[in-house]
């Protein structure tokens, strides 16, 4: 660094003690019942690591029975008791590990371990406020994350076993008890559930909108804001308009299954009894859910989106290219998003017109998404990039995202979907594209700011193996399923072995659980690394390790509630000058100098 | 923690703005049902009805609960205690009265065979017309919280924030049961 341009001296100066004496907290209110949003992130960060070990290994259950559909795992029965009977897998339990799988990750891990992390964690710290604009609402959003897992977690200890529908939760299975065991009491866990889910998912997005829009610290404009911050409003924002839709999808549901409405219901026969519910639409409940199940992607890709353009940027020392069109591009995907939810019911008998509708605005969906990923490649193109287990991560998501997002010009086209629905391809489209891609953002977001919330550095090296192991694994475990997808293999059936079409594909299978496994294991390098690491990891010693400009780099490395010693800094320039002017970087407090170049 | 906001004059207090961000939540909420509500009238099955003379009562209520609580708001800005509290009280009452309007009107309609499994647009009604009376219900918890403020003479806080909220929150719900009457009477 040719000229000194160092971290911000409106702190005074690197304060590592716990500064805030005017309110003296006690275990219960530091750890337990915080409001400080740096606490409630890990609380949030902690109870998201424990959901996806758990749906995690719900996989890793389910592809047992995939893989080897004729042998028997003795100690499957061990552990499972009468859902395993024999060492095998019951088909009832087949179903409720897929639709818990699903649900878990989609909402549990990736909604709320993922925004309820970065959110909480970068909002305030990056706009420069001392905490959300209501303490209490986040913490107890937070609460009602954790009543909702306890509600949900309970559900898998029933005698008749969780929900077990698929995550998507279709009526008329999900609307009667009797229709499977899944649909007995599990469901109304389920249900129950995801109306506290809901609750907090509102709770924290209402601080996130407010608090940005809100409380930034002085000079920082909204085009002066990191891109995580972006992203993570228009989360926000499409989680606030889309969940109450859910909320009203979820509540006629529960008037169905419990209060004898038809709202879902009609003409059903079960096991030669005639029900009397008339008039209702299954299709109704289709409309209701995808409303929201379709923005909750983007809910679950945009703050990876957002966490991965301010690591690249800071991994390559190059500032993000074209911050605008970044900006518009989440703007026009967060639009966008409201409004295509009907591609997930091309085979329902919607009217081939309104279909093509919904095809033209899906494929719309390809541009901001391609003006993205240009913008990524090109901020690290000829960059000086050091490869870091994050930067490593963050490059990892745009290449899940490159191969899982051009599945989806296939599978939005109503001409092939009619093909390909409900088969193979579209698990390996949507696991690439927003489930993997958004695990690897979500990775390369711990890494990286794991020294601001603890104040010490995870191990590289497991990292590395860490990285290198998820890589080779999920594109070992997708890819294939393309394949099988084109050949018409269904989603979600228990033995593909009673049909001769898909018999071929048993090695395949074999194969595709084998690394699954691995894969999984390889995950608990990265939960070892992280504990470790918590009370073990190398100290930090420099307030600003990765020398970022944003602005959580200027407070002290373990900074207290409140977050800045004295006042906050101001903000005199956007996030990515790196590179400039012959210096490295140059933070945000930093004042313009009279001949400095524009950006 | 508005230490932050508190730096920042000129703009809007971060609970206003979060109530109104809450607000456009609770209407997308009330735009599903109502959206749903349209769907489903487009098929077959579909039964209409009459609304109860209750409704109207009631809707004279909340429109009357809404100039008190108005006039509240008035009152707390020039000081004027004793008005401030009669008026509080005048919205309360008037809330409960809009609430037992509604049960009234359930009464009624239960009675002349629309009830709430009778037909799915039997349901959709039930369902709408409840949820919106919650959130009154909603509104009478915080008015209360607020009449105990204004009695306690431990309070010594004037911030004209909390009555400004009510205020906001009031008002939303009456306009929308205005609108949630007028589409229920026009879309049938």
């Amino acid at each position: 660094m040719s000229s000194v341009v160092t971290a911000p001296d409106t702190t005074g100066h690197v304060h590592d003690a716990h500064h805030d004496h005017a309110h003296q907290e006690s275990f219960i209110t530091k750890y337990i019942f915080s409001q400080d949003h740096k606490m409630i992130s890990k609380q949030f960060l902690i109870t998201g690591i424990i959901w996806a070990m758990i749906g995690g290994l719900f996989s890793v259950l389910f592809r047992i029975q995939l893989g080897f559909p004729n042998e028997t795992f003795p100690f499957l029965e061990d552990i499972l008791g009468h859902w395993a009977k024999g060492g095998k897998i019951s088909p009832e339990f087949y179903y409720a590990l897929v639709t818990m799988h699903g649900t878990i990750l989609v909402f549990f891990v990736l909604t709320a371990g993922l925004s309820g992390t970065f959110s909480n964690f970068l909002i305030p710290l990056q706009v420069g406020a001392r905490d959300m604009a209501s303490p209490m609402l986040n913490m107890l959003s937070y609460w009602f994350f954790f009543a909702a897992s306890v509600v949900m977690i309970s559900s898998l200890f029933l005698q008749t076993g969780p929900a077990a529908g698929g995550w998507t939760v279709y009526p008329p299975l999900s609307a009667l008890g009797d229709a499977s065991p899944g649909s007995r009491m599990g469901m109304d866990l389920w249900l129950g559930g995801m109306a506290l889910f809901i609750v907090s998912s509102l709770l924290g997005g209402l601080n996130y909108i407010t608090t940005i829009l809100n409380m930034r610290t002085k000079g920082m404009s909204m085009t002066r804001l990191p891109l995580t911050v972006w992203a993570m409003l228009f989360t926000a924002v499409l989680g606030v308009l889309t969940f109450p839709v859910l909320f009203s999808g979820v509540l006629l549901l529960l008037f169905d299954r419990n209060l004898g409405t038809s709202f879902y219901l009609s003409d059903i026969v079960i096991a030669g009894k005639i029900l009397p519910n008339e008039g209702g639409s299954a299709i109704l409940f289709q409309h209701l859910f995808w409303f929201l199940g379709h923005p909750e992607v983007y809910i679950i890709i945009l703050p990876v989106m957002g966490v991965v353009s301010e690591i690249l940027s800071i991994y390559s020392r190059k500032p993000i290219f074209g911050y605008l069109a970044m900006v518009g591009s989440l703007f026009a995907i967060c639009i966008l998003a409201c409004l295509v939810w009907a591609h997930h019911m091309f085979v329902t008998g919607l009217n081939p017109f309104v279909g093509s509708i919904f095809v033209l605005l899906t494929l719309l969906i390809a541009v901001p998404s391609a003006i993205k990923t240009f913008n990524w490649l090109t901020t690290i193109w000829r960059g000086n990039i050091r490869f870091t287990p994050a930067s490593l991560f963050a490059i990892g998501f745009v290449s899940m995202f490159i191969s899982g997002g051009l599945t989806g010009i296939f599978l939005g086209n109503s001409a092939i979907d009619i093909h390909l629905h409900d088969t193979y391809f579209g698990i390996a489209h949507f696991h690439l594209v927003m489930g993997v891609a958004a695990f690897f953002g979500m990775f390369a977001g711990v890494y990286h700011w794991f020294p601001k919330m603890y104040g010490r550095y995870m191990n590289n090296t497991l990292g590395y193996i860490h990285f290198w192991f998820t890589l080779v694994g999920a594109y070992c475990i997708f890819w294939p399923m393309h394949y099988e997808g084109f050949a018409g293999m269904p989603r979600r059936y228990y033995d593909y072995q009673n049909w001769e079409s898909f018999k071929m594909f048993g090695g395949l299978n074999e194969f595709i659980s084998i690394v699954a496994i691995i894969t999984y294991a390889a995950q608990l390098l990265f939960v070892i690394n992280f504990f470790y690491s918590i009370w073990k990891g190398r100290r930090v010693k420099d307030t600003n390790p990765w020398k970022a400009n944003t602005l959580e780099w200027t407070t002290p490395i373990k900074p207290g509630h409140g977050n800045w010693v004295g006042e906050i800094p101001e903000v005199h320039r956007w996030p990515y000058d790196y590179s400039k002017d012959g210096h490295d970087f140059i933070p945000q407090t930093t004042p313009i100098g009279k001949d400095e170049s524009s950006h | 923690m508005l230490a932050g906001a508190m730096e920042q004059k000129n703009k809007i207090h971060p609970h206003k703005f979060t109530l109104w961000v809450g607000i456009g939540s609770i209407l997308m909420m009330f735009a599903g049902l109502t959206s749903a509500y349209i769907i489903k009238r487009n098929q077959v099955n579909w039964e209409t009805f009459e609304l109860p003379v209750a409704f109207w009562w009631s809707t004279g209520a909340i429109l009357a609960s809404s100039i008190t609580l108005f006039l509240a708001l008035r009152s707390f800005k020039e000081r004027q205690v004793h008005r401030y509290r009669m008026l509080l009280i005048s919205t309360l009452v008037l809330g409960l009265l809009f609430i037992v309007l509604q049960i009234v009107g359930f009464a009624n309609i239960w009675a002349q065979g629309i009830t709430f499994t009778g037909s799915v647009s039997y349901s959709f009604l039930y369902t709408i017309v409840g949820l919106h009376a919650l959130h009154v219900l909603g509104g009478i918890i915080a008015l209360i919280v607020m009449l105990f403020k204004a009695y306690s003479a431990k309070v010594r806080n004037y911030s004209v924030v909390p009555v400004e909220l009510i205020n906001t929150y009031w008002h939303f719900v009456d306009i929308l049961w205005i609108y949630l009457l007028a589409f229920l009477i026009f879309i049938r």
